[in-house]
């Protein structure tokens, strides 16, 4: 007998580019995802079902258990901790990097330990902005911001950020260059601790079909 | 605070109302009964104890978990225990020393600095059985078949059980000879089951070949028993205490099996869940539709050794209030009340101790009483004598 198994997908490019992964698990939605308002879906399986969320939102529900596995980016996961999950698969979608960025002309070097006052960061990743400033030996003033966080260096609300780089040209184009790596991010495949332990058999078998659609991308 | 806002409780904190008091207390008799018939000793240990005494070497988890303040009598710093794991073991190294093995359960309230999951309360009720003293695989199979029955009790259905041995990893990566920040890396990444992350971290650290295989191996060792045949075969070069590790998970297996066999077995060779204090077995209790484990537990030799006598130790403990949630069970549901009216009658009062003294319960009218919804019954006075009768 086969388990309700619930999956919680993030909602945007992630999303996309996860549906063809699903597909080639043999997992496909009754119904077109971007063009139905619901955030439930069932699938051609009676006992798979797909929720679609914000990413920080699908590791709340898998950690919770509300959801058996899900779909994240690794920005959310620095962000919001592992605890609680495993993360089975990188999927290897939605590939960028999580970067600090300067204005292009005065860079804050000026600001750096021992120099003058302490380097404020605008970010929405506080949790990976505090980590990254302390172990590179810097005390830092995190602001958390929602969106737009090009826009604080130019306000001067900030001397640096920490933000999400894919191609760079929203950096460019509000005269920002990046500056170092933080991390690598890609999206990875999720699983509630207990879901793993109670329904291995039928987890087990998705995660090979979708690692060999993985690898065969 | 405003007015308005007195009532507030901190984050975590719950009060806990009649209805589902009285199921949690109930069950709180229940399983210490069911712990003293299987002959284990209760023990109250205080609530607050000096700092030093609680946190013995249980991993900095514990430290953050525990509230400190500061002792106004000693100048030394107090804390309010997280855990009555370590207290019970100071009991039984100091204070009780026992020759042979020891017994303990309890049941007590906890303070957590942090939840410990998501929804979990920051004052869980503690309850718990540890058994000391004894090293062989019957004391592990003793606590994990008594975690059941507490699970059983509390009305839990299709119970997983996960079974875990933290000495396979700790033998193999000392054999590899893997220390240091390269293990710590290593050990987060198993704990997420990143395999990339494992794979990348085990190539990385150039160790020999046969244990870097070994451990890529060990990641991937869950699932079913069929996993400790397939464990032997990859892991047969490793030292011996992992094939020996493996031999006992068997054993406790098979006990579980034969006597529980309808509980789902699950084993994770990488589960390294207290891994800062555990010695051995881990195992956990887990029930459908919680996200989390209901109980837990494992080996945790030589815990003692601080209090001065190492001892063997193993034992499992739950929170109550999580378990009381479970109870829908018709046991735990309460009959009704009788109603007594307002009298000075002599024969009334001398009634409603007998009914009492039989083990109803009794409310006693009072001026402004009507009979409230949980009484069915009430005490009526007919041809000079109270009798019970139906509450119309």
């Amino acid at each position: 007998m086969s388990k309700q198994l619930t999956i919680a997908l993030t909602k945007g490019r992630i999303l996309k580019e996860t549906l063809p992964l699903l597909a080639a698990a043999d997992i496909v939605p009754l119904e077109d995802i971007n063009k139905s308002r619901k955030l439930i879906f069932s699938t051609n399986h009676a006992d798979i079902r797909l929720l679609v969320q914000r990413g920080a939102d699908v590791t709340t529900y898998v950690k919770h258990g509300a959801a058996d596995m899900g779909v994240s980016g690794k920005d959310m996961l620095l962000e919001y901790g592992s605890e609680g999950l495993y993360e089975l698969l990188d999927l290897k979608i939605a590939q960028c990097k999580l970067m600090t960025a300067v204005p292009v002309a005065g860079s804050a070097v000026e600001c750096r330990p021992g120099v003058g006052r302490r380097l404020r960061i605008a970010t929405k990743f506080v949790n990976v902005a505090k980590r990254y400033y302390a172990q590179q030996g810097i005390q830092a003033d995190i602001i958390k911001l929602y969106g737009g966080m090009e826009l604080a260096p130019l306000m001067d609300l900030a001397d640096e950020i920490v933000d999400i780089v894919d191609t760079g040209n929203t950096l460019k184009a509000n005269g920002l260059v990046a500056k170092d790596e933080i991390a690598d991010v890609s999206s990875r495949l999720i699983v509630n601790k207990a879901s793993l332990k109670m329904k291995h058999q039928q987890i087990q078998l998705l995660v090979d079909q979708i690692a060999k659609a993985v690898c065969s991308v | 605070m405003t007015v308005a806002d007195r009532w507030l409780l901190p984050d975590g904190v719950d009060e806990i109302l009649p209805e589902e008091a009285q199921n949690i207390e109930k069950l709180r008799r229940l399983l210490l009964d069911l712990y003293h018939s299987w002959g284990y000793d209760f023990v109250i240990p205080p609530l607050i104890e000096f700092s030093e005494s609680l946190l013995i070497g249980l991993g900095s988890d514990v430290d953050l978990q525990t509230f400190k303040m500061v002792d106004q009598l000693s100048g030394r710093a107090l804390a309010i225990r997280a855990d009555i794991t370590p207290q019970t073991a100071r009991m039984d190294a100091h204070s009780i020393c026992s020759a042979g093995p020891a017994r303990l359960c309890y049941a007590g309230t906890v303070v957590h600095t942090k939840p410990k999951s998501l929804l979990a309360s920051r004052t869980p009720i503690e309850v718990g059985a540890e058994l000391y003293g004894d090293d062989s695989a019957s004391s592990d199979s003793e606590v994990i078949l008594l975690m059941l029955e507490t699970l059983q009790l509390a009305g839990a259905e299709q119970v997983h059980l996960d079974l875990g041995h933290v000495g396979i990893y700790r033998s193999l990566v000392k054999v590899a000879g893997l220390a240091g920040d390269q293990e710590q890396a290593l050990f987060e990444a198993l704990q997420r089951k990143a395999m990339t992350e494992v794979d990348a971290l085990i190539e990385a650290s150039a160790i020999d070949e046969k244990y870097a295989q070994m451990l890529r191996q060990l990641a991937r060792l869950n699932g079913d028993r069929s996993v400790l045949e397939k464990a032997r075969g990859l892991l047969a070069e490793a030292p011996l205490d992992v094939l020996e590790a493996i031999d006992y998970l068997d054993q406790v297996a098979e006990c579980i099996a034969t006597r529980k066999p309808s509980i789902a077995l699950y084993f994770d060779l990488s589960e390294l869940r207290g891994y800062h204090y555990h010695t051995g077995l881990v195992f956990a209790a887990l029930v459908p539709g919680h996200g989390q484990a209901l109980a837990n537990g494992g080996r945790y030799d030589d815990v003692g050794a601080v209090f001065g006598r190492g001892r063997p130790a193993t034992g499992f403990s739950a929170d109550l209030k999580a378990l009381g949630g479970l109870g829908k069970s018709q046991s735990l549901a309460h009959s009704g009340s009788v109603f007594a009216p307002e009298s000075d009658d002599p024969l009334l009062w001398q009634s409603i101790q007998d009914l009492r003294e039989k083990g109803e319960r009794v409310v006693c009218g009072l001026a402004s009483q009507q009979p409230n919804k949980e009484c069915d019954r009430v005490l009526e006075k007919t041809d000079g004598v109270w009798q019970v009768k139906p509450l119309r």
